[in-house]
């Protein structure tokens, strides 16, 4: 591979609502989304309008910061082919009032707990697979903190 | 809104038909339905044909053009697992509204032998299924039923136990796909698909049909003695909840319908003499005894270890098998509920049969969501 091609090539977020660092590599990827300004309903990306009220806005862009807490999980068995299984699919709620699905890493899939729910998590992010273009396809996961 | 009344009512046996295509099922379903409440198609004014899969396929008048094209409306209905369902209200309410006297509501679908899974969206390279959590039924069901884990300190055992049930029952049901019993045990050692629900908790794919022959009052008493009264026809989306759709919320459409078809039949919970409702997974099951109304709060998991939701019970839910053991076909599915409890109330269930069954409550729930409730009186 050639330095040219190689340069070409990008790092994609696999879903609108996570941004990667583009100018400064160091810099931390982020979960993002809107704050209806109306009513105070917070989501994941980008709005045309509010689902909770209705308004057409006005919206505010927010950065959701990195951690939060299992809401609810389940252990994923039986999956499409070429994922790895079982994995801990879980509803994780964000401090910052937005809940997101992620896989959570960290546990034992085979013990699932009570103890698990309120566990502690912090975003990071992995590549998890490359597009037809060459481009790396970039996830947002948790993994539990102690 | 004038009094519908169902006459004739009529499934095939879900199950895998190979060999047949998908209007072929739907077509013997229509005739046997139209054979039930003793009319044809010239009597038919207007027809709802339910089909998912094939939405775009003009299902409904390709079943007319097999059964007998008249030339009369035809809407074909999409709205996930609730299709069928959809597709009876709006039946119902061609007729309720005094537009037309007879209509033909007709729910089908082939879906072979496509997995838990469905289709291949998964496979998208920037398909999130696995590494960001999971979008897949399974997973998705496992969720919302550890969500009452942890609100009610409900057990993977509690969930179980609805598949002992509903396996139990489909054993007296022959239009069910399975009929195998499975102990307590088998289920709970049966291969995980998505925790808290192994194999037997969740419900199988297949091909299926059913139809039914709703009629204005007055029409209906020139075709039979016994007319099955709707006494509630409704159906809710999801309203703005703050995980939705993060995390699909089964409940809150489930409890707006029921409050509203309650109202709407002026009957209570304890009126019914049965239930059928959309056991897709174990999990759900034991969430709409509450979003039903069948039990308070937190109490659906003594309401199952009590057998009260049993043939002979307090409440017999999902007499039929439920879709865990009868199957479910996804546009089938919501009509094949309605015929099934309009069977019983005629006394016509055979062994399976509800004694005495004076009203029951038929309930659907497709993902995204759409949530149908029907109550039917004798």
């Amino acid at each position: 591979m050639t330095q040219e091609t190689a340069t070409q090539k990008k790092s994609n977020p696999i879903v609108p609502f996570l941004r990667l660092p583009e100018k400064y590599p160091d810099e931390p990827a982020y979960l993002w989304g809107v704050l209806c300004k109306q009513c105070g309903a917070k989501f994941l990306g980008a709005r045309t309008a509010c689902g909770q009220c209705a308004s057409t806005g006005p919206f505010e862009e927010t950065r959701f910061g990195d951690e939060g807490e299992i809401y609810v999980f389940s252990i994923v068995y039986q999956t499409v082919p070429g994922l790895e299984a079982p994995y801990v699919a879980a509803i994780v709620d964000l401090d910052d009032g937005v809940s997101v699905r992620a896989n959570v890493y960290g546990l034992d899939p085979t013990k699932p707990s009570p103890d698990w729910f309120g566990k502690r998590v912090k975003l990071f992010t992995e590549k998890v697979r490359v597009d037809r273009e060459g481009n790396d396809i970039v996830a947002a996961k948790f993994r539990v903190v102690n | 809104m004038r009094d519908v009344a169902i006459v004739g009512a009529n499934m095939l046996k879900f199950g895998r038909y190979p060999d047949k295509d998908v209007v072929t099922l739907a077509s013997e379903a229509a005739i046997a339905a139209l054979k039930d409440a003793g009319c044809a198609m010239k009597d038919v004014e207007i027809v709802v044909s339910g089909n998912l899969y094939q939405s775009n396929a003009m299902i409904g008048q390709r079943i007319m053009k097999e059964i007998g094209a008249t030339g009369v409306p035809v809407i074909n209905v999409a709205n996930a697992c609730a299709t069928g369902s959809t597709a009876f209200r709006e039946a119902w309410m061609s007729v309720a509204s005094g537009a037309y006297d007879v209509a033909l509501a007709i729910g089908s679908e082939q879906m072979g032998k496509m997995g838990l899974l469905g289709g291949d969206a998964a496979s998208r390279e920037y398909s999130t299924e696995g590494v960001m959590g999971t979008g897949l039924m399974p997973g998705v069901f496992g969720q919302a039923g550890v969500e009452h884990m942890r609100k009610y300190g409900t057990t993977q055992e509690q969930f179980a136990k609805v598949a002992v049930k509903n396996h139990k029952h489909s054993v007296n049901n022959p239009y069910a796909q399975y009929q195998i019993e499975t102990p307590l045990e088998d289920v709970l050692n049966a291969r995980p698909i998505a925790w808290p629900n192994t194999l037997y908790m969740c419900c199988p794919t297949g091909d299926g049909a059913a139809a039914a022959v709703l009629m204005s009052a007055d029409k209906a008493r020139q075709f039979t003695s016994k007319p099955i009264w709707v006494a509630a026809s409704v159906l809710t989306s999801d309203p703005y909840t703050p995980r939705n759709p993060v995390m699909f919320d089964i409940n809150t459409l489930t409890r707006n319908a029921s409050k509203e078809a309650y109202e709407k039949a002026g009957i209570g919970p304890r009126d019914l003499s049965m239930v059928e409702l959309h056991d897709c997974f174990a999990t759900a099951e034991l969430l709409h005894y509450e979003n039903l109304g069948l039990c308070g709060d937190g109490e659906a998991g003594r309401m199952i270890d009590e057998g009260e939701t049993y043939v002979g019970g307090r409440i017999p839910v999902n007499a039929s098998g439920g879709l865990l053991s009868k199957g479910h076909p996804l546009g089938a599915t919501g009509v094949a509920n309605i015929v099934e409890i309009a069977w019983h109330l005629r006394g016509e269930a055979g062994a399976r049969q509800v004694e005495g069954a004076k009203a029951g409550l038929a309930h659907v729930i497709g993902l995204g969501s759409a949530c149908t409730i029907h109550i039917l009186k004798k």
